[in-house]
């Protein structure tokens, strides 16, 4: 716990430390954001009932960024190896990092949903149920994406391999924050916001213990 | 490592596979008689079938080669999931291509969002992001360990997938077995089923192999030097 609780720390340093970063990415879902409002148009009516996607696709895209940098720091001159030598499992280090990348995401998400409150229209005034569909659709982007960046970031083609192979995986996740989103946007008379968030839950559950289990033998040499 | 084995059996299983396809096709197109409601239509039922029966079977002898490997670390392992990825991946997109050619005439859409046509998508592209994994990985046993494990979380996330997208929308018929279809179409749909069966099976084994081949080229330690007198008289030479 003392070695996860180190990790965490470490990670949010490097994450506060390298914001410059964390803003450009931000700034590149937010662009993201402007360009769907092209694509659909002017139609106030659309765009407002097409919010919730628009919003989860933009931190889908920029999650691919944030994700990858998170483990740029550690391929710089042998980092990772120094960090497997320390007296810490690698399951401690695994999550750890998709903590901290967890953080990231639910942060950019909360302040994507200022702008599709100014873009699109599209607000609620149940936040905290609002945080907490962010929260579930962050943690389920992370485990899976934190995996999936360690191996990587140590392989060629990577921009395009992270995308590929989290994309299709993450469509359970995109489907029920979609939705759970929407409902809380558009209203929820038949209450199926509690089922949508139970697969953003379960998918979270599945990913985290799978995600546990295998980093070890990611990066092991 | 073991030589791999050169007996022309996956040959054999291949051309048996292929003969009981074309059996099981010409009884499905010319001898089986015609749906009421959808006609001719449903003759494309004879491969489409067999067909998703098959992908599955690829898909899960995938995960379990991907199970084996991280428990054996034996390279046999690692050249069966990569022949099986590659199978099942094929499989599925013929899936889809015959899903799509049913689609049209029956629900007049090429494509639609069903649970069972849209994970078969996504399916496609889970299991073809671990072979573009593959591609780009140069060190074997990163390759075999990260593409195992990737194999292992996109196949878990298959339910998951399904449920999800089962919630969000649904249209497909129910799932064709023996037991929901008439006699009359039984026996080209099994000759069909096993056809595929075979063929798949050799093909995986002939897969396999090439894949052992690759492997034992790139664990090889180089060959040593040829002195440098000796190789520029050959090239002078003309000789090999």
């Amino acid at each position: 716990m003392t070695a996860l609780v180190a990790m965490l720390r470490k990670d949010l340093l490097l994450q506060w430390r390298g914001r410059a970063q964390i803003v450009a990415i931000f700034a590149f879902g937010a662009a993201t954001l402007l360009l769907f409002s092209f694509a659909i148009g002017p139609d106030s009516v659309a765009l407002r009932q097409h919010a919730a996607g628009f919003l989860w696709l933009g931190l889908l895209l920029a999650s691919t960024l944030s994700l990858a940098d998170s483990f740029e720091g550690e391929m710089e001159e042998q980092a990772l190896e120094g960090l497997l030598l320390l007296p810490a499992s690698a399951r401690a280090i695994y999550y750890g990092k998709a903590i901290a990348n967890c953080a990231q995401l639910t942060l950019m998400g909360a302040a994507l949903v200022s702008l599709i409150v100014v873009l699109y229209d599209a607000g609620t005034l149940r936040l905290l149920s609002l945080l907490g569909v962010i929260v579930l659709g962050a943690t389920g982007l992370s485990a899976p994406g934190t995996l999936y960046a360690a191996m990587t970031a140590q392989s060629r083609a990577r921009q395009t391999l992270l995308p590929l192979l989290l994309f299709p995986l993450v469509v359970p996740v995109l489907l029920a924050a979609v939705k759970a989103t929407s409902l809380l946007i558009l209203g929820d008379p038949m209450g199926q916001l509690g089922s949508w968030a139970s697969l953003l839950g379960v998918f979270a559950v599945v990913h985290w213990a799978l995600g546990g289990m295998f980093f070890e033998r990611v990066v092991e040499d | 490592m073991p030589q791999p084995t050169q007996r022309p059996v996956p040959q054999a299983i291949v051309a048996l596979g292929a003969a009981l396809l074309c059996i099981g096709s010409y009884w499905g197109l010319a001898k089986a008689p015609a749906e009421v409601f959808m006609g001719d239509v449903q003759r494309i039922m004879y491969v489409h079938v067999p067909t998703a029966w098959n992908a599955m079977l690829a898909l899960t002898y995938a995960f379990i080669c991907a199970v084996s490997f991280l428990f054996t670390n034996s390279w046999k392992w690692d050249n069966r999931l990569e022949a099986a990825l590659e199978v099942g991946v094929v499989l599925s997109l013929l899936l889809c291509t015959q899903g799509a050619i049913w689609a049209k005439p029956t629900w007049g859409v090429w494509w639609d969002w069903d649970p069972r046509l849209t994970t078969t998508a996504v399916l496609v592209f889970a299991f073809g992001g671990i072979l573009a994994l593959r591609t780009f990985v140069d060190d074997p046993m990163k390759r075999a360990v990260w593409s195992a494990v990737a194999c292992i979380v996109a196949f878990a996330d298959v339910p998951l997938v399904y449920f999800s997208v089962k919630w969000w929308n649904s249209l497909h018929q129910a799932q064709s077995t023996p037991e929901t279809v008439s006699k009359a179409f039984h026996w080209p749909l099994r000759i069909n089923a096993f056809g595929i069966l075979f063929l798949w099976t050799g093909l995986l084994t002939l897969r396999a192999r090439t894949a052992a081949l690759r492997l034992r080229s790139e664990i090889a330690p180089p060959l040593p030097e040829r002195p440098r007198a000796l190789s520029e008289a050959r090239i002078a030479g003309g000789g090999g």
